[in-house]
């Protein structure tokens, strides 16, 4: 095989020539590779980048979500890919309407994806479609809200001992 | 390299009984061999474990949310307390994820004043990891011995920020003062002290027939295992994988200093017990080499939009007391931006993922915990072991419930 | 050197010693203290340095640990205390026998700390009682030894029939503890 330079066109290019207009964008910030994907196409994309021998991300070092709710209130999943013989590293990111937050999960993958997913779906509500065990991880089994989401509060509302006009906050 | 190679097989006479009926045991989350603050739920068959399942979340304490409100220099006393033992580097690597977004170069004093801080607390962070893992496996006194070094270490954090333990070591920009004679010369003297009391520990359990009888083919991983489950760190490492963030991604001058990267065969509880201890002793060339060479010059980069003036300043300066104003305040310019930085933590590798939107608190900070990530594969790890072993396995993982838990 | 510890006020003559049963009792009680450390994060850490050599908690009588809530007499709550760890924070507490005592230490157990968020509770004296408080984040291990030495006072002055008292009962039965 030969040596190729695993840069931002090289996997650009051959995600594209893969998946097509299922890579929306790619570009380079603070020197990691970013590429954004559309989420219907995740698991497939992450199965060719596993297996392709010459691309290789084998190791899944993060897996998160993310909340924007500007401008379209759209929720996020930020995966941080790492190839360890070649020391590259790689961020795919895919957005998708809060109202529809379902993404496949990357478990069958990755056994870490399984935490890590947990996590995600714990703290944004994005449900990972294939997951063997998806409930909360972190917070009690009864909240009844994805606390990372934009809109809650940091501070639990119902607390009685802390006046929030003294924190500057009222 | 003085792992180990013999090759002992563990005898073991004890069959599966399987009567049909298993025993379920809850262990945690206030068991002492827990630390804490974890609980699994086993399904024994006699002495075995069959299966098992891991609850966390006994300290989620919203680290994440919090992150996103408090300003960019709020953000270290909460990285403190994520892994508590080795809260320094935690420090740093928010530190230089800041500085990464912001773009500031900071001078080589500051990167050689930073390996040593984090050098020294990886040494308290393994030092209670293997010296706790002896107290699990039933030797107290090589608790009690080690345990000296690391007040030891606690006095030189505390001559340099204050603290003993919750640091809040260094500043965006560089480090809040510079070393005095007197840090130097604990460091020095803490050099030599530790080079004798880890040998004494190592004598105590390196070849001490009950500990290895306890803990070689313990809760063992492959290294194939392993990267899929994400590991990082000594855990990795002892799996035979020579991982190193350190080495891989060299941050705060790494790459000038000379040290090996220890590695294990079978990554069981011997091996990362093993590693751990090897990686004290790299970690003491490290620090011994920066010392030597502890370049002249700033203790911060020359950056006053971030990095606090001197208080004299503040209170006779007017340009010094603006710039405290508006740090203080959260006034400052940050630029926007999506950063990924990570370095070598007590257990793996400690990613913030970044995401700023020029506010004054970050959009989005993530913590790539090392140990979240691979606590998941404590399920696999202790299937078929007998109880006693799930202990001693928990224990050498290093899990640190405030990092899981975040 | 072995340090015993001062007889009580009483009256004295030759081979006799009288004084009051509280008095013998709670000096009997506070020098043997059996801690049950119910450490979850940063704060444990530092019990650690206060259990080991250097600053030793067993100069104090606490030589035992127990981590059994039936043979313990002092709950020390050390850590910050999730809504998710409440429960077993009161089951742990309602297992214990009577006399008990219980020390908050570190800002997170007695108020919440800094982490004012949605999982956290606000100071476990919303779901148990507390005899004392132990400021710090984490408090120094000098602290946490002030505040056991500080239960160890509370210890020798209890009375006897304090538990048994209605305004004790009152105080459990505010927590809803039976």
């Amino acid at each position: 095989m030969e040596e190729v330079e695993l840069n931002k066109e090289f996997i650009t290019s051959q995600l594209t020539s893969s998946f097509g207009h299922y890579i929306i964008n790619s570009e380079e910030t603070y020197g990691m590779i970013t590429i954004t994907v559309d989420r219907s196409k995740i698991l497939e994309i992450m199965n060719y980048l596993y297996l392709d021998p010459k691309l290789s991300f084998t190791f899944l070092t993060d897996l998160t979500g993310v909340h924007f709710p500007e401008p379209k209130d759209e929720l996020g999943v930020v995966y941080h890919l790492h190839n360890l013989p070649a020391n590259i590293r790689l961020r795919i990111k895919t957005f998708f309407p809060k109202s529809d937050s379902v993404i496949d999960s990357l478990t069958s993958l990755f056994s870490s994806a399984n935490f890590m997913e947990r996590e995600t779906y714990d703290f944004f509500g994005i449900i990972f479609k294939g997951h063997p065990n998806l409930k909360r991880i972190l917070n009690v089994d009864d909240l009844d809200y994805f606390p990372l989401r934009k809109e809650y509060a940091l501070e639990d509302s119902t607390r009685t001992d802390k006046d929030d006009t003294m924190f500057g906050r009222g | 390299m003085t792992i180990s190679e013999i090759n002992y097989k563990k005898e073991t006479t004890l069959e599966p009984i399987n009567l049909g009926q298993l025993t379920t045991l809850n262990l945690g989350p206030t068991h002492p061999a827990t630390h804490g603050v974890f609980q699994n739920i086993l399904q024994m068959d006699g002495e075995r474990v069959v299966s098992s399942e891991s609850t966390i979340g006994y300290i989620h304490r919203a680290f994440e949310k919090l992150a996103e409100r408090r300003p960019f220099y709020q953000i270290t006393p909460i990285t403190d307390r994520l892994n508590y033992c080795s809260s320094p580097i935690n420090n740093m690597g928010w530190h230089m994820t800041a500085e990464k977004l912001i773009g500031i170069e900071t001078p080589k004093r500051v990167d050689y004043m930073r390996v040593i801080i984090m050098e020294l607390s990886r040494i308290a962070d393994h030092l209670i990891c293997n010296s706790i893992l002896g107290v699990d496996a039933g030797a107290f006194t090589g608790f009690l011995y080690i345990f000296q070094q690391r007040e030891a270490i606690y006095d030189i954090f505390e001559e340099i920020c204050g603290a003993r333990l919750t640091t809040n070591i260094g500043r965006i920009g560089g480090m809040e003062r510079d070393f005095t004679p007197s840090i130097i010369a604990k460091i020095y003297r803490f050099l030599d002290d530790y080079t004798l009391a880890l040998k004494e520990f190592e004598s105590l359990f390196n070849r001490n027939r009950i500990f290895m009888d306890r803990t070689i083919g313990v809760g063992g991983i492959s290294a194939e295992r392993a990267l899929n489950y994400g590991f990082t760190g000594p855990n990795l490492r002892a799996a035979g994988v020579d991982y190193d963030v350190r080495v891989t991604t060299p941050y705060s001058s790494y790459n000038d200093f000379d040290f090996d990267i220890p590695i294990g065969k079978n990554g069981d509880t011997y091996d990362r017990f093993m590693v751990r201890n090897e990686e004290m002793w790299e970690s003491l060339k490290i620090i011994r080499q920066a010392l030597d060479k502890l370049p002249a010059g700033k203790h911060h980069a020359d950056v006053p939009d971030f990095y606090l003036p001197p208080k004299e300043q503040v209170y006779n300066h007017m340009e010094a007391l603006i710039y405290h104003f508006k740090i203080v305040m959260g006034e400052i310019e940050i630029p926007k931006g999506e950063v990924y930085n990570c370095v070598e933590g007590g257990n793996g590798e400690l990613g913030y993922y970044l995401i700023s939107d020029g506010g004054r608190m970050p959009f989005r900070l993530h913590f790539r915990r090392p140990g979240f990530i691979y606590y998941q594969a404590f399920e696999e790890m202790i299937k078929g072991s007998l109880l006693s072993d799930v202990v001693v396995t928990m224990s050498s993982l290093n899990l640190i419930a405030g990092e899981i838990d975040a | 050197m072995v340090n015993t510890a001062e007889a009580p006020e009483g009256v004295e003559g030759p081979g006799f010693f009288a004084t009051s049963l509280d008095k013998v009792v709670g000096l009997a009680r506070k020098h043997s203290i059996w801690p049950l450390p119910f450490a979850t994060s940063c704060c444990g850490i530092e019990f650690m340095a206060t259990m080991a050599s250097t600053y030793d908690l067993a100069r104090f009588g606490a030589e035992r640990p127990s981590f059994s809530p039936r043979q313990a007499d002092l709950l020390m709550v050390m850590g910050t205390i999730a809504k998710k760890m409440g429960p077993v924070v009161r089951q742990v507490y309602e297992q214990m026998s009577e006399p008990r005592w219980v020390i908050a230490v570190g800002a997170c157990a007695s108020s919440g700390g800094i982490f004012d968020t949605y999982s956290v509770l606000q100071g476990i004296d919303k779901i148990i009682p507390v005899d004392v408080y132990v400021p710090g984040c984490p408090p120094r291990p000098e602290q946490i030894i002030d505040g056991l030495m500080r239960i160890q006072d509370l210890v020798e002055k209890e009375p006897t029939r304090r538990r048994d008292s209605s305004e004790y009962k009152a105080l459990l039965s505010s927590y809803g503890i039976k």
